[in-house]
């Protein structure tokens, strides 16, 4: 079965159709082993993408066939790749309570936030430099602040979370050009005050930029409170990692800080992936139609998860917020353990988790949201579920967890 | 930083975490409660990590001045 996208073809004047399928499962059995095929049996770093939903890998097909126009010709192809385009904007519109022409389909997260706190900067340049952040955005989102202005950093509590009160008097001084905050955080899962942060940025005038992506298909994003300009990108909710949002409120002072050209009016420069963006959106739509009931789910398994690592293994520091957050995160950090030891003994044990600490990812420092937060920085494991993730999967990593840490231990004399 | 003079100081320039968190465990029982260690560690992840041992083994760090840090042992 299929389902006609909606559209403005006119009757019988299109041969071409692009057509979005409705009957793949959402959660076939299999499928997880299938995603992660010659990798470790049990993927459990959702925390820096989900593996690619069927829906979107279907809807890709789909659209690569009819829909690879140049959606600025007139043309028949280019008319059809223009209304699939019109379309995602349209869906993602929907899902972020916003206006279709507000939406702007971009690329990676880094990018993304480069364009979203430029070009503010640019629009407000007479207003100030200042560009307030706090101290555990995404390492993007800082990287952006810093090139873009006079970077502040607002910093957090110990499970992560905002200090309203620093906020607001750091956006209430003079010679702010704008201020971006994260709904909730990417390696811990806490939830940030965004409404109440937004209003403090409304009442001082100051422009935010929302950083949406860990929260996009797992909370009603649909009123977020009084951002200015919203991002979002797919890789995090199972679509292609080369599609991103930028959601600019009419009335921003946004300026383009690339040269403009005729794709999507200027706002972001190059030609769309049109069938990687109907991917996106695909994804999305797969993911909110059953949020509620995935999210149920993570939720309960993240707590088994925490009262298991808390219970079985001794000495380890439990970073976020247990009740106030993302359904799928957990972090946690096991002290007299190295992350890259750990990380690659529970890679032979099966299971794929990412970790904060240093030497395990590519950098030679720990985790700027672990030090923001005062947490432990080694030994640290990052688990992210993906939507299928299963409670006798949860328990196997249960299992084998402190055994794990308890021979690294011992390697390293720590016992 | 405190003015009393350190009971014992470990010399962890080099080592990568989380080897001098390790050392001070295992050196801490050296001294009499309510003394002062002093630990040299250059590692990046020195800052964060020594604070998050002192708050979780119920230590308190007394200075934090990267590469030296001293803390006091309270239990």
């Amino acid at each position: 079965m299929t389902q006609v996208v909606e559209g403005p073809p006119a009757a019988g004047s299109c041969c071409l159709t692009l057509t979005q399928e409705t009957d793949t499962p959402r959660a076939r059995p299999g499928y997880l082993s299938r995603v992660a095929e010659g990798l470790s049996s049990v993927f459990l770093d959702c925390s820096s993408g989900e593996p690619t939903l069927p829906e979107a890998r279907a809807a890709w097909q789909t659209a690569s066939t009819s829909g690879w126009g140049d959606p600025r010709r007139l043309h028949r192809p280019g008319r059809l790749a223009s209304q699939a385009l019109d379309a995602v904007r349209e869906r993602v519109a929907t899902h972020v309570g916003a206006r279709p022409d507000e939406v702007v389909l971009t690329g990676p997260l880094a990018p993304t936030a480069q364009a979203a706190v430029a070009g503010l900067a640019l629009g407000r340049r007479r207003t100030g430099s200042a560009v307030v952040t706090s101290s555990v955005e995404h390492s993007a989102v800082l990287a952006a602040a810093a090139a873009a202005g006079d970077a502040v950093q607002v910093p957090v509590d110990r499970l992560g979370r905002l200090d309203l009160d620093a906020w607001t008097e750091a956006v209430g001084r003079p010679g702010v050009a704008l201020a971006c905050l994260q709904v909730a955080n990417h390696e811990v899962g806490t939830l940030q005050p965004y409404a109440a942060a937004a209003d403090a940025c409304r009442v001082a005038g100051v422009p935010l930029v929302l950083d949406a992506t860990t929260a996009l298909g797992r909370l009603d994003a649909t009123d977020l409170g009084a951002w200015s300009v919203l991002l979002g990108w797919a890789g995090a909710f199972g679509g292609p990692a080369s599609v991103g949002f930028m959601v600019v409120r009419r009335g921003t002072r946004w300026r383009a800080p690339y040269p403009a050209d005729d794709h999507q009016q200027g706002r972001w420069p190059g030609a769309v992936d049109v069938p990687a963006a109907w991917a996106a959106a695909a994804a999305l739509d797969a993911v909110i139609a059953d949020r509620d009931v995935v999210a149920e789910r993570q939720r309960r398994l993240v707590d088994r998860l925490r009262d298991g690592v808390a219970g079985r293994v001794p000495d380890v520091d439990l970073a976020g917020d247990p009740v106030d957050r993302v359904p799928h995160l957990l972090t946690f950090s096991a002290l007299y353990v190295d992350g890259e030891a750990l990380t690659l003994e529970l890679d032979r044990a099966g299971f794929a988790v990412a970790s904060g600490s240093a030497c395990s990812a590519a950098s030679e420092h720990p985790s700027h949201v672990l030090a923001a937060m005062g947490a432990l920085t080694h030994g640290n494991v990052r688990v992210g579920l993906t939507r299928t993730t299963t409670e006798a999967e949860v328990d196997a990593f249960l299992d084998v967890l402190p055994g794990v840490v308890s021979e690294i231990r011992a390697r390293l004399g720590a016992t | 930083m405190s003015a009393a003079a350190p009971a014992l100081t470990l010399d962890c320039t080099g080592l990568r975490c989380p080897r001098p968190i390790i050392e001070i465990a295992r050196h801490i029982g050296d001294v009499e409660v309510g003394a002062l260690v002093e630990l040299l560690a250059d590692d990046p992840a020195a800052e964060p990590d020594v604070a998050a041992w002192c708050r979780m083994r119920g230590h308190e760090l007394v200075g934090s001045a990267p590469p030296r840090f001293l803390v006091r042992r309270c239990r």
